[in-house]
This record gives C-alpha cells, structure tokens and sequence, in this order.
C-alpha cells in the first residue's frame, strides 16, 4: 500500500506486534520527499540508524521509522559502498540531526551538509573507524583521546558559559550540559551526550536472540521491560511467532509495573526538587513497597529478562494476583491523598506553574513522544486507540486512557504523571483479574535473513527496536531507540524561559535517560 | 498542612534495621556498632559521591532506594555529597566506558582521604554484559584502585549498604 500518495510501496509487517509498514526508497529524493509528507500531515521521525550491506547486497543501508497515524512506516534507503551519502533530513525533522551524526559515527555513513560535529564519538576511537562495519574488528588498541566539542556560543555583554557534567550533583548518570546565562536567566542550553556509549549495538552482533535479549533489557535499566518488549517484538515480527495471550498480558502487567515505579519516583523526586522533602519521603516510601512487591513476586525489583523473546519467563499464581490488586487499592488511595496535598501546596504549585513550559506545536516538530508530549496535550499513546490506529494486543481488549494536560509545563508534567498511575493501577487490576489461561512461551525457531521492528509504549515514551538476522540466523544488526533521542533537544527548548536554579526541577520533570540515549 | 501533617503521623516511622541472613537483631548490632567506628575512624559522617561511569541506570535506582525512609542511610551517619572534595568514598557503578574513563579519574584524583572506593553492580565489578570493547573499559578498577566490590544486576540496597561498611571497616 501507499502513504500520502507518494509513490513509494509498503509491505504490512506480519504477526501481532505494533502495526508496521516496510517500504523502499529507490533513491535520496524519494526518501525526502516521503519525510516531507509526514512532516505535513503532523507525523515523526520515530527512529534512525544505519546498517553494513556490504557482505549482502554490496553497500549500506539507511534505515528511517516514521510515525503515522496507522503505526510505523519503516523505510530504508540503499546506498553504494563507495559514497554512502544521503539528504539531510535535519531540515525536516530536527530530531534527525543527532541520530544522523551518532549513524555516521558508527557505521561511516554520512548526512550531505548540515551538523556534521561527531556524537558519540569523544575521541575514543578514530574518525575513520567504524564499529559497526562488519570488518572494523575489534577496535580495543586505539588510543583515548578526548576530544573538544564545538559548542554554539552566545556572545553579547555580561554574557557567560557554565559548564555543567559530565558528572552532576546528585545520583544521576552522566552528560555534558551547556548553559549559556545573563546573570540567573538562561539564553541557551546546549547539551553534550555520549558519555554512557557502552558499544551495545556492537555487542548484539553475532549473538543468538536469546543473549541478545539480557543486552535488551540492560539498555536503559529503568525500562528494562519496555526495551526487552520492544525487542522481543522485533524478533517475534522477524521470526513470525505469536508470543500466547497469557505472555502478552504478563508483560503488560510488568510494563506497567514498571511505569507506576518510575511514576512514584518521580513524583518523589519533583517534591524534592522543589524543597517538599515530605513528598519525596512519602513516594518513596510507596515506590519501596511497589519494588518488594516486584522482588516477591518476579524474582527481581525491576523485572529484568522477565520478558524473553516468544513469551515471558515465569508464570504468576492466584495468590501473586490477588496481592497485585491490593497494593493497586492501596496505593491508589495513597497516592490520591498526595496527589490533593501536592495539587494544593502554594510553594509547590507556584515552582511546578509555568515553569519548563513546552507547547504541542514545538512536541510535534521535535517528534516527541511519551509522558513529556501527551503534557503538551497531544494525543499519543501507543497502547490507545486514537483515529486511524488500532493498538496491538493485549492492548486494544485493555482500552487504555492516555492522559492530557494541555499546559507543557512542569506541572502538566506531574499530573499526567500522577494521572497515568490511576490509569496503570486500573489496568493492573484489570489484568490481574482477567488473565487468561494459557502458554508462557512459544518457540522461536530463527528465520535466516529476516527482519522486524518493534515499538513498544514505555513509561517515557516510545522504544522502537529494529532487527535483521544474518545467514545464519544470529544478530547481524539491532538498534535500540529510547524516546529521550526526540526528548533531549525538547529539554533545551523547555529551559529558555527560566533562570538556573529552576534547571534541576525541568529536568527532573522529564526525567530522560543518559545511558538508553548513548548506549 | 493539616493533611500533610495528619499524613506524616499516619505514616509513622517505617526505618527498618536492613535485613541479614545472620537474623535482624544481630544486623541491628552491627549497624549501631558500625555507625559508632566511623564517628570513631572519620570523626564525623561518612561522605560519598557517587559516580555513574557508565551504568544502564539500574544501580542507580538501588541507590536511591539507599535514601528512601525505609533503608535511610543518613540515619546511620552516612550521607551522599555533591564534591569529590567532600567525600570519603566513592561508589562507582559501571562499565567504566571509554568517554567517562577521563572523569572518573579526575574524580578520583579529587577524592579526600581515606579515598575508599566501592565498584558497584556485575559491571563495576567485572564488566557485565558490556565487559571490554572499543567502548568501554569494563570494571571500575581497570581504571582507578577499588576497595570493595559489589555484585548484582542490580544489587540490592542492603548489599549496597554492607559493601559501604565493608570499604569503612577495612
């Protein structure tokens, strides 16, 4: 079929995963102008990355996921091994230019003109080395050689830098921030990701599905569920199994285990922020209880390699169930009482109002996704029904909610937070109740050549995995995507209104992830 | 403020001794005992900056966990400083990457005395899952001296502790 009339022909990706479209662009213009069109019709830029061909079909290969009203259209663009070169598409979807320059820097091939600043790339390797070419080998004998980055700089009387990272204040993972001040007000914030480059993808090469998918899950250990989902997906979409209805609603239930922890956290941490140290005893007090929970009853707080490819790894009885439905009844009346305490704390709500504030025109140039663009009051939300998408199962029988707030500052922020915990404690309860009988796990005999994607709802936002399978059957190529690619340079425009102190409250109210966005 | 207050009261004192397989009230013990030896050896609260060099995060949600009510480390006299220069220890989660290698160091070098270190989680200790590439050194002490080790994927708050007083009593 055919998107926005452009001339391009896409393959429904079969099996039960999120909705996704294959299609090829016969040549750079094509693959521009089919980014134009959904840039027109209000779609993203939803993931980017590139891939070594040569051993297959003699060149690279640029792989583009667009998100669209139906799902995702996945569209990849060839190019020859001795100029692999393509259009810019920065001036199109502004997400592209980090993803663009972070593919450049680990496979070698390049946007045409724009930012070319390497990031990941701090020096630790050559510029004319590339981890992911299958003939790169190993790399381990370079020489560390940190670089200097180009920061913009802002010029003007009584204008100053302070820098910021990589390592911060508090317990948090590492990154470079920028800030360009006059006096207190902040005229620009510039970041400086890539600190937490572990080489993953690298790793992933080579090995079976089942090992890659321990990787999946240590990718950003905070959505350690909705990274091994998405992966398990992309596998299950390659291989062409159904995982049972039981695993899909099992993993449902961890997915949003795992996003009311976040949540408490956070709403936590937002208290702290703004100097209500009772909020942040009291969430975190709750946020305990919900991880012994987890411990108890999964054999890990936070669910890793709960979720495997074809199914999940373990099997919750009726008690477990029932324990589940009365935390979710108890915790909900807790956190309703703070939520009144929190909704009417002057000194609170007067840090939270206006502050960090983002609007839905910005969310959408930026293809943002998640908590942080439904506070713009954008209506995205990969587990709900909205016009045009039918969501994957289990959720479309769960009829998720997704919560709005129009304000797109740090208060919309918090409440959606606060509205998206009722919402999971209900699903919670819904699955708990309703969880069908069933198989754990179906097998999944590796499909030699194949590939898939997979997209999957997380508490931040987004995860997108794409995956191909070599001759074999082994991991020739996976690239995780966290939703803080798009949410990082929302964060710098989030910031331009406010002055410094107000910074670590911003952030906290996004919360993005160092270590899923540099893996 | 009245709900908040009536809250707090509801609510209650939920610190608990951290649990040990020897049996809490031997754990309790040692605890009181403990928090006596680094008033004795430090003079005063132990300090430390934690360093992620490298971590999925996971580690770093355990040691927040450090600071909720129910573990509540400050209760023991133990507390998480913004500065090296103010710190005893460091606990440093891993892989050590290339790109944070440089600052890890310098951390370091900044570190007071007695510059303990605590290399935390599978990665800080040995690598993990990401071990040594192109991209990451692997354990924490391929880069600076590292007292005590502490496994898990995550390791769980009351294994973080016991590390932090195994580094304070050595």
């Amino acid at each position: 079929m055919r998107f926005f009339d452009e001339p391009i022909e896409f393959d429904k990706q079969p099996g039960i995963g999120s909705p996704v479209w294959r299609g090829h662009a016969d040549n750079g213009e094509a693959l521009q102008a089919f980014a134009v069109a959904v840039h027109r019709t209000d779609g993203r830029l939803a993931a980017l990355w590139g891939s070594d061909e040569r051993l297959r079909s003699g060149g690279f290969r640029l792989h583009c996921v667009f998100g669209i009203d139906a799902g995702h259209a996945w569209l990849s663009l060839d190019l020859p091994a001795d100029r692999p070169t393509y259009p810019d598409l920065a001036g199109i979807f502004p997400a592209a230019n980090r993803m663009q320059r972070a593919t450049r820097d680990l496979v070698g091939i390049a946007h045409e003109g724009g930012d070319q600043r390497p990031w990941l790339r701090h020096g630790a390797w050559p510029e004319d080395w590339f981890p992911l070419r299958h003939d790169a080998g190993e790399g381990t004998g370079f020489t560390n050689a940190p670089s200097d980055y180009d920061f913009v700089q802002v010029g003007g009387e009584g204008a100053h830098e302070i820098p910021v990272g990589p390592i911060h204040a508090g317990i948090i993972e590492p990154g470079h921030f920028r800030f360009s001040v006059i006096g207190e007000r902040l005229l620009r914030l510039e970041q400086r990701l890539g600190y937490q480059h572990k080489g993953v993808e690298k790793l992933f090469v080579g090995k079976n599905i089942a090992d890659g998918a321990r990787l999946a899950g240590r990718i950003s250990g905070d959505s350690t569920c909705a990274c091994a989902w998405a992966y398990a997906m992309a596998a299950e979409a390659a291989c062409g199994v159904s995982p049972p209805p039981r695993a899909l609603m099992l993993r449902a239930l961890m997915l949003e285990r795992e996003r009311v922890a976040n949540h408490l956290g956070d709403l936590g941490a937002l208290g702290n922020d703004a100097a209500l140290a009772f909020g942040f005893s009291q969430f975190m007090r709750l946020k305990e209880d919900w991880l012994r929970l987890n411990g108890k009853l999964f054999g890990h707080r936070f669910m890793m390699d709960r979720i495997v490819p074809g199914g999940v790894a373990l099997d919750l009885e009726a008690p477990g169930l029932s324990s589940i439905v009365e935390q979710c009844d108890g915790i909900g009346r807790e956190v309703k009482e703070l939520k009144k305490i929190y909704d009417e704390h002057a000194g609170l709500q007067d840090r939270f109002a206006t502050t960090g504030a983002i609007d839905a025109a910005l969310a959408r140039e930026l293809s943002l996704s998640g908590l942080a663009a439904r506070a713009t009051g954008l209506i995205l939300d990969g587990r709900a029904h909205r016009t045009g998408y039918t969501p994957p199962p289990p959720w479309a029988m769960l009829g998720v909610r997704p919560a709005t707030d129009e304000r797109g500052d740090v208060a919309a922020r918090a409440a959606v937070r606060f509205a998206e915990t009722f919402e999971s404690l209900r699903l919670l309860r819904e699955i708990a109740v309703g969880l069908p009988d069933g198989e754990l796990r179906a097998e999944l005999p590796p499909l030699a050549g194949a590939q898939g994607l997979g997209a999957v709802e997380g508490w931040r936002g987004e995860v997108v995995v794409g995956l191909q399978l070599d001759g074999e059957g082994r991991l020739a190529r996976v690239h995780p995507h966290d939703p803080s690619w798009q949410a990082w340079p929302a964060l710098e425009h989030a910031v331009m209104k406010d002055i410094v102190p107000d910074f670590p409250l911003i952030n906290k109210s996004f919360n993005l992830s160092y270590s899923g966005h540099d893996s | 403020m009245i709900p908040m207050l009536r809250r707090i009261l509801r609510t209650g004192i939920v610190s608990e001794p951290p649990p040990a397989p020897a049996g809490e009230r031997e754990m309790a013990r040692e605890m009181s005992r403990m928090s006596d030896e680094i008033l004795r050896i430090l003079g005063r609260a132990l300090t430390i900056r934690a360093v992620d060099a490298g971590s999925c995060n996971g580690c770093e949600l355990e040691i927040h966990a450090l600071n909720n009510p129910c573990t509540n480390l400050e209760g023991y006299g133990i507390k998480f400083v913004a500065s090296p220069r103010h710190a005893d220890l460091l606990l440093v989660t891993g892989p050590v990457t290339k790109n944070m290698a440089h600052a890890l160091k310098v951390a370091y070098d900044c570190t007071s005395d007695p510059k303990l270190v605590v290399a935390v989680g599978d990665c800080g200790c040995t690598g993990g899952v990401f071990g040594e590439s192109y991209a990451s050194c692997g354990a924490v002490e391929n880069v600076i001296p590292v007292d005590v080790r502490v496994p898990g994927c995550p390791p769980t708050p009351q294994a973080l502790l016991a590390g932090i007083l195994a580094a304070v009593r050595r």
